[in-house]
């Protein structure tokens, strides 16, 4: 016969856990993620301080096209100038483009979509309705259109981007508005008479950062692709400016004698999008695994 | 199930008509006089009158909008802005070409994506799983024109296996379509893999297994039958990618198609083609979701009764 061997019951398993310190411990463990948010501190170090072994515009006209060498490790555009010093540098542009883009996205996504969960009714249905809308301009399509309207540029690409974000962050944040309504606490202080503003402010509000920080994360990523696709298309930063899509766009020109001038900031995208969609995967593993 | 689709049909009617709406707006939505830019920067007023008269202009808004319905609606799109062409002489040659592409593209990338998902899911947790799960987080974030130009570098230019642009042969859309499909693989990949991994956990595949039928049957005839009931709507969301990524697709490969002359006409601010595009893509995705819903409810007879 087996013995059947009684476990005791330890203290440490009743222990509730500081929430910070459970998310760490819980984020610690997804590699793929911290690996990614280094990469990502990385990025925010080179945008701050730009530590590009050349200036952007010092050309070099006795080394045009030349190709990845030890004195430019990345090799050089068409004007001689050090394709790794413009990819350093433009990282504050691409980054910042697209943090102001989905902070502006989740701003307007986030009161619409809270206000939408928590009121309903006709309101719900219209600001529902009016996502719908936005949604039926197929994905980059509705910022391809209103860069058409507006024009092109990085301020209008800003603009676009954020307006493409907004539908999914209202989404987002009102079916998360609609679950946390429902709770205790929220019916809690709404019968002591807390008004409608504080309840959402102080009570709902905190209870979205969890899907307001995943989707954010995850957009970051949309975001960056976004914009480098608008330049690429010729709507977003001019040739001048050190922007990785603006970048590529001109290194298609020289696809067949140059191709580290294709190479190289399109590793940058990619490996600064894949990090954002992999910090997003594992942000949303530890918060909120309800969360698709 | 009638009900149902009815119910879903009568929901996409005031969206087209919102959509079709903000498309005709566009016109008056671009800053300046619509008639002065249209007849060009040296337009005397007179020619600029005779511009907004032809266009119609002066009609109140309501009576444009509805010229400008009634004129899609029974084929007559206007004439280009840049070339005096009847609008649909314009694109429907255009057409041709993305459909071939997207045709490609989807029919690779969903045979690929749920074999790569199922073979992952049954591996599940082993190498072979894990390099498909790096390659799937790969596939999303790759920037969709940087993977055009990187596949033409190699396979058209060092190794010239592929025409580098245009369209003379069917292998001239290998590349393009490898690239528009990458990400849509890399979606349904990662969707047929978690799909399948709940449903090889339900208890009638252990029944299944139990009464001895072969792994294959078991796999094949009942855990990705159910799972292709979720697959179905992820291959319906990515179709609207298709569209966007036809755009940059066919920018990168020259490919004269529908994405490429949204682009052209927005450069050279042909607007009537812009707005007939617009409209032709929007519409295009809003039927294309709406027959998902309705395979979905299909499918899935719990949809129909909520």
């Amino acid at each position: 016969m087996e013995e059947v061997k009684m476990q005791e019951a330890k203290y440490e398993d009743f222990k509730i856990e500081n929430p910070m310190k459970e998310f760490a411990r819980k984020f610690l463990k997804k590699k793929s993620a911290v690996v990614s948010l280094g990469f990502i501190f990385f990025l925010v170090i080179l945008a701050i301080f730009q530590p590009a072994p050349y200036d952007i515009d010092e050309t070099d006209y006795d080394n045009i096209l030349s190709e990845p060498n030890s004195e430019h490790l990345f090799g050089t555009d068409e004007y001689g100038r050090d394709v790794l010093s413009r990819i350093i540098t433009g990282t504050r542009l691409s980054l910042s483009v697209a943090v102001t883009a989905v902070t502006i996205g989740a701003f307007l996504g986030s009161i619409l979509g809270i206000i939408a969960g928590y009121y309903g009714g006709l309101l719900e249905s219209l600001i529902m309705r009016f996502c719908d809308i936005l949604f039926s301009f197929p994905g980059l399509l509705l910022a391809i259109g209103i860069v058409a309207i507006i024009g092109p540029g990085l301020t209008n690409v800003v603009i676009a981007i954020s307006i493409y974000g907004i539908p999914t962050f209202t989404r987002v944040i009102r079916s998360s508005t609609l679950s946390i309504k429902e709770l205790l606490y929220i019916e809690a202080s709404r019968s002591i008479g807390v008004s409608d503003t504080r309840l959402l402010v102080k009570h709902i509000f905190p209870g979205t950062l969890p899907a307001l920080i995943v989707t954010y994360t995850m957009r970051m990523g949309t975001a960056i692709i976004s914009a480098a696709s608008l330049s690429f298309l010729g709507f977003g930063a001019s040739p001048t400016n050190p922007d990785w899509g603006a970048m590529l766009s001109t290194g298609r020109d020289y696809i067949g004698v140059a191709p580290h001038m294709l190479l190289y900031p399109g590793l940058m995208i990619f490996f600064t999008v894949l990090a954002f969609n992999l910090l997003g995967d594992g942000l949303r593993d530890t918060l909120d695994p309800k969360l698709d | 199930m009638k009900q149902y689709v009815l119910k879903r049909l009568l929901n996409i009617i005031p969206i087209m008509i919102v959509v079709s709406i903000i498309i005709f707006m566009f016109i008056h939505l671009i800053p300046g006089d619509p008639a002065r830019i249209i007849a060009g920067q040296k337009a005397t007023l007179e020619e600029i009158e005779i511009m907004r008269e032809q266009l119609g202009l002066n009609d109140p808004y309501i009576v444009q909008y509805k010229n400008f319905m009634l004129g899609i609606l029974t084929g007559d799109w206007g004439n280009s802005l840049k070339t005096g062409l009847p609008v649909w002489e314009v694109i429907i040659p255009r057409m041709k070409p993305t459909l071939i592409l997207a045709i490609f593209s989807i029919v690779w990338s969903v045979i690929a994506g749920i074999s790569i998902g199922v073979i992952s899911a049954i591996n599940r947790g082993k190498l072979i799983d894990y390099i498909v799960m790096v390659g799937a987080s790969s596939g999303i974030s790759l920037p969709l024109f940087w993977l055009g130009l990187m596949l033409m570098q190699i396979f058209s230019v060092k190794l010239g296996w592929f025409p580098t642009t245009g369209i003379d042969s069917l292998s001239s859309y290998v590349l393009p379509s490898i690239t528009l499909g990458a990400g849509i693989t890399a979606m349904i990949a990662r969707y047929t893999r978690s799909s399948m991994i709940e449903i090889l956990k339900e208890n009638y595949i252990r029944t299944s297994r139990a009464k001895g039928l072969s792994e294959f049957i078991v796999i094949n005839k009942h855990a990705l039958r159910n799972s292709l009931v979720d697959v179905i709507t992820i291959v319906g969301l990515q179709f609207g990618f298709l569209l966007a990524g036809s755009v940059l697709v066919e920018t990168v490969f020259a490919i004269p198609g529908l994405g490429r002359l949204l682009i052209d006409s927005i450069l050279f601010r042909d607007y009537t083609v812009v707005q007939t595009v617009l409209l032709i893509f929007t519409f295009q995705f809003i039927i294309i979701n709406l027959i998902v819903d309705v395979l979905y409810g299909v499918a899935n007879p719990k949809i129909r009764y909520q």
